[in-house]
């Protein structure tokens, strides 16, 4: 038997998470609850200059104060790293120069956190002051201090210029040709838990190092590397975490610190950040300045489309390299584009890094392209439901830019939001100050590539059977909130006929666990869940023939049911099976493997950014008040629908899409990481703008369910593709309400009350960027589109 | 998370020694600590040794009517307490209900809210911030960067309390080393961001007295980024008596615009001037916004901030006259 479909109402069945009840009741360690024996706390100090050449470091004030156990700077630790290989930039602590405020320089484990707190105030730092770049104007101009490496140049970090077909044909065949400039601020997670980490040496002298982290492999790697000894030697658990949405995908130097502190002192060493701190730590959604053209046919079909892209990188490489690449991968995997010309550059600023947030990279260009596409509209005269649905994807088709699409429930979403919400007669239609608008998304199911170059899986799980029945699901996949941990327990509990909450589910856990390459892309429904799922088969495929041959009948013979192994008449116990199968084969453990396919990608220069085994479709309507004397939008009604191939757990995925709602409302009305030169603007949560629970509208979500065929039970992701399109919704709403383009994101009241005075004086009804940097792309790599674009 | 400074800690059970403490060098008052104890671990007060806390006094909490309408209201009266205490004027209740937080209204006070430090975001940022940025005027540099032409602190008073009592002609009951003293609430505050408060540092506010207001529409209007949680970047109080077509007697009163809160005369004159009507009304809100300048060193921009007073002032008056 296989297990291809679900039949035991386990996958489908809405219910909270498995830890939910202990999550209500204060359960779960965290890693700032973690505490052991003479466990000393660590400190990190960090620069108060933006750019600066460090020309001495005095730690012997330090030192010298009792209760200080020990004291790091960056010669203590000089391995560089990063998390992509070609941005290894980084430090753990600075070494000769520091690049933004709040880059560590020096830290201690002391006694207490007070005593750490008052040796790193005696550490006496003299900075030469260098020029800040604090624009991505400044950024493109030569000097002979750049942010990393020697000059005279300029502080471009990454460049990309492709072409896919022949765009300015497709622009000389177009009837109307459009061009918009939009500017999409930076802003970050805001995870309700700071970032953390504990380490100890164990009594075999290994290190073993607790972090909130999303990626305990990438940890793991990255702190063999820099702190030069073998894998072997660390242990990483991912603690439980508070909260993700990419901030915690990548490695930081506290986490680095904690454990070279561990390891000098031979006693447990905790750091834990303050909000201050996170914010400077960032990794958050790069500001994004967007410049597009799109021609178009009389009938509102795309002939070619131009993309550029000026990215805001922040001090450090990161995540940015592929950050770049996703502004300009996704737009053809929502709208037939045949011809596509993308280029974009992202800079160093001293400002702290941008990396990956939930969308990563995608919700800018979004953003951009949704807007963009309501203007164009109504320039042909259309609606925003038409022009879309004349351009939309087929399914099972290949993109311009080589990107494979398989399942596609885009179609669905968007008549299933059109319809729930009454946008063709409300649109257009609704009283001054009240508007609707409308918009589309994709996003990845996961990666296609590793971060780092291999052939090996993505992802790993192991099952082991007890001789009581009980089945243990080994997987490194961490839970960062999004319920993986649940997911897991349901796929294998669907396929085994085993209620999820009867499962023992061990997670993140470099000793422990197989890999799983990390939370981030949205891949671990897919790709654990597909490894799950090939080790539930291969167990299954263990019983039914130990069974078979114990009871002498054919193997086609023996079924799972729950709880129940079904052998001709006969109904044994699972644990009788399994009992039968331990005799027969030994120790019942099985594993599976998910590795994405080799062929969904394309054959060019930043190819390995976009591919993805499946895409998630999100179609989003959102109805707004406007207040033409405040400048106040609140929004009033999110309605969302989400291809999500197949839900696992409607509870969580609606779950998921709230969340999503929220965040996307957090980016599009009020977040901002902004600065005060290269000082965060507000680096707390009273002064950082989140929106509170009041500000939160009604959500109507609407789960299509496109079954993929190579989904594990037909299931893509939920974790990030539904806060693509609510942005640029709210936006179109603001414009179906007041009249005004916002071309600039977040829509603070302030911005809308002068783009109303603007309007009232001048009759434009235009916010947002005019100029692009002073930045010439090189001539873009032509690569040609794939021949056939239909696949069978 | 930051750390508070190493600090002691009293918690007398009556107000004399409370008093007797606040003589103390670096000695500071804490009722509900909402506010101070956030301000001391960005330590904004480099000076604090010695926290001396209300807690353990008693007398000092609940709301008392008198029989000409009168109303007295304690010091530790919690601010979700008088948001729901319906004896109190309207008003009253409105400030007291969007103060911060649901949680940190139960907590912080009445006394607390009318004695909260003036803020800017150049000082209620966490210290090493500051240190990176250079300290402000307040936070013992030597200059005012929202202004560096004056040596002026323009911090801004930040109460949601203060305008409504304002406007009602409310006093305050102070309590020091030389007795006790009452103060209009109109002039307990200076437009000063370093030392806004009249009332000495070792003087405790212990009840608030606001005259009779039955013949009183009053309403208190906020304007903020979000619903909750977030300070005041303009506070609208009015107390109007309206009879027939005409208002009789105004009050307007402004916080978070300056230092201290604000009450607009020319404003108040205009509106009791002539007959109601919103042009009238309109009127008055554009005399109220043309009376202050806000400074861009709190949320949002001054210029939006400006724009804001006359359609919050309208908007209010009009709820109010109709």
């Amino acid at each position: 038997m296989t297990v291809l479909d679900p039949h035991h109402g386990i996958v489908g069945r809405p219910g909270p998470r498995t830890d939910a009840l202990s999550q209500a009741a204060g359960g779960p360690l965290y890693v700032d609850d973690l505490a052991f024996p003479g466990m000393l706390h660590g400190k990190l100090l960090r620069s108060s200059q933006a750019h600066a050449r460090i020309v001495s470091i005095d730690t012997s004030a330090a030192e010298q104060l009792p209760g200080v156990q020990a004291v790091l700077t960056g010669a203590d630790m000089p391995v560089e790293f990063g998390l992509l290989p070609v941005s290894q930039d980084e430090q753990a602590l600075a070494i000769e120069k520091v690049r933004q405020v709040g880059d560590p320089v020096a830290a201690v484990a002391a006694d207490d956190p007070d005593i750490a707190q008052r040796a790193i105030e005696l550490i006496d730092v003299v900075y030469e002051p260098l020029p800040p770049i604090t624009s991505m104007e400044e950024a493109c101009e030569v000097v002979d201090e750049p942010i990393h490496g020697e000059g005279p140049k300029d502080n471009r970090h990454r460049e990309v210029s492709l072409e896919f077909g022949d765009v300015d044909e497709g622009f000389d065949v177009a009837y109307h040709i459009r061009e918009d400039v939009f500017f999409f601020q930076g802003n970050n997670h805001a995870a309700l838990e700071n970032h953390g980490a504990v380490a100890l040496v164990e009594d075999d002298g290994r290190l073993h190092v607790w972090s909130s982290t999303q990626v305990p492999h990438y940890l793991h790697r990255i702190l063999a590397k820099v702190l030069e000894l073998p894998e072997g030697r660390i242990r990483v658990t991912a603690s439980p975490t508070g909260g993700g949405f990419g901030g915690k995908t990548d490695v930081f130097s506290h986490e680095l610190v904690t454990a070279r502190l561990a390891l000098a002192t031979g006693r447990p060493v905790k750091i834990t950040l303050t909000r201050e701190e996170v914010f400077y730590t960032h990794r958050g959604r790069h500001p994004v300045l967007m410049w597009v053209r799109t021609g178009f046919t009389e009938d509102g079909e795309i002939t070619a489309m131009w993309f550029r892209s000026y990215v805001d990188g922040g001090a450090y490489g990161s995540y940015g390299a592929a950050s770049l690449l996703y502004t300009g991968q996704l737009q053809t995997v929502t709208y037939r584009i045949p011809a596509y010309r993308f280029q974009g550059v992202r800079f160093f600023t001293n400002k702290p890094a941008c990396g990956a947030k939930r969308g990563h990279g995608t919700p800018q260009p979004r953003f951009a392209l949704e807007v963009h596409l309501d203007k164009a509209a109504e320039d042909l005269g259309l609606d925003p439901v038409t022009i879309r649905r004349r351009n939309l994807v087929e399914p099972f088709s290949l993109t311009v830019n080589h990107l494979r699409i398989t399942s596609c429930g885009l179609a669905d979403c968007l008549d299933a939001v059109v319809s729930a919400s009454g946008f063709e007669e409300k649109h257009g239609r609704l009283p001054a100050g009240r508007g609707l608008g409308l918009a589309v998304g994709t996003y990845l199911t996961g990666a296609g590539l590793p971060i780092y170059f291999n052939d090996m899986p993505q992802s790993e799980v192991m099952l082991k059977v007890d001789r009581g029945g009980g089945v243990t699901v080994f997987s490194m996949a961490a839970d960062c909130g999004q319920g993986s941990t649940t997911m897991l327990a349901t796929i294998v509990g669907e396929a085994l006929g085993i209620e999820p909450s009867d499962l023992a589910v061990v997670t993140a856990d470099t000793d422990l666990t197989p890999i799983d390459l990390g939370s981030y892309s949205s891949r671990v429904t897919f790709m654990a869940g597909n490894a799950a799922l090939e080790a539930a088969q291969k167990l299954i495929d263990l019983i039914v023939v130990a069974v078979a041959d114990e009871h002498d009948l054919e193997t086609d013979r023996i079924s799972l049911r729950k709880g129940v192994v079904l052998a001709g008449d006969r109904e044994l116990p699972w644990a009788e099976a399994v009992r039968i199968a331990e005799a027969r084969w030994g120790l019942l453990v099985t594993t599976g493997s998910y590795t994405p396919p080799k062929d969904i990608r394309g054959d060019y220069r930043g190819a390995g950014v976009g591919p993805s085994p499946a895409y998630s479709y999100t179609a989003c309507v959102a109805e707004v008040d406007c207040d033409a004397e405040t400048g106040v939008v609140a929004v009033r009604k999110v309605w969302i629908a989400h291809d999500i191939g197949r839900s696992i757990n409607p509870l969580l995925a609606q779950g998921q899409v709230e969340g999503s709602v929220h965040m996307a409302l957090g980016e599009v009305l009020m977040e901002e990481q902004a600065f005060r030169g290269a000082l965060h603007d507000g680096p707390s949560l009273l002064d950082y703008k989140i929106p509170t629970v009041l500000e939160m509208p009604e959500v109507e979500t609407i789960l299509v369910e496109s079954i993929d065929p190579e989904g594990p039970y037909g299931a893509k992701e939920v974790g990030q593709g539904p806060l693509l399109p609510v942005i640029p919704a709210v936006v179109n709403a603001v414009y179906d309400a007041l009249g005004l383009r916002i071309d600039e994101i977040p829509l603070r009241p302030d911005k809308i009350i002068f783009a109303l005075r603007d309007l009232e004086r001048h009759g434009t009804n235009r916010f947002g960027p005019t100029d692009l940097p002073p930045y010439e792309f090189r001539p873009p790599l032509p690569v040609a589109p794939p021949p056939e674009r239909q696949l069978v | 998370m930051l750390r508070l400074p190493p600090l002691a800690h009293a918690a007398p059970d009556n107000i004399g020694e409370v008093v007797e403490l606040l003589t103390q060098d670096g000695a500071m008052l804490a009722a509900g600590g909402t506010d101070l104890v956030p301000n001391l671990k960005r330590r904004q007060y480099p000076e604090a040794s010695l926290i001396v806390s209300l807690y353990r006094v008693a007398g000092m909490s609940g709301v008392t009517v008198g029989d000409d309408g009168s109303v007295r209201i304690g010091a530790l009266t919690t601010l979700a307490n008088l948001a729901e205490d319906d004896r109190v004027p309207t008003a009253v209740q409105e400030a007291a209900g969007v103060v911060a937080t649901p949680q940190i209204r139960n907590r912080g006070t009445v006394g607390g809210n009318l004695c909260v430090d003036t803020r800017c975001h150049w000082l209620n940022i966490p210290e090493t911030w500051r240190q990176a940025a250079q300290p402000c005027l307040k936070t013992g540099g030597e200059m005012c960067w929202v202004a560096p032409a004056k040596k002026i602190c323009w911090a801004v008073t930040s109460t949601d309390l203060a305008p409504v009592m304002i406007a009602l002609d409310a006093t305050v009951r102070l309590v020091g080393p030389d007795g006790e003293r009452e103060v209009p609430v109109a002039a307990l505050y200076r437009n000063d961001g370093m030392d806004h408060l009249v009332k000495g540092p070792n003087e405790v506010l212990i009840e608030v007295v606001v005259p009779p207001s039955g013949h009183l529409k009053t309403g208190y209007r906020k304007l903020r980024r979000r619903g909750s949680i977030d300070f005041p970047i303009l506070g609208v109080a009015a107390a109007v008596r309206v009879e027939d077509d005409r208002c009789v007697d105004a009050r307007i009163v402004l916080g978070a615009v300056s230092s201290a809160p604000v009450r607009v005369t020319d404003a108040e004159e205009r509106l009791v001037a002539e007959p109601l009507t919103l042009e009238l009304l309109t009127e008055v809100g554009e005399l109220a916004g043309s009376a202050v300048k806000p400074m861009s060193n709190i949320d949002l921009t001054s210029r939006y901030r400006k724009r804001m007073v006359p359609v919050y002032v309208r908007r209010l008056l009009v709820e109010l006259t109709s």
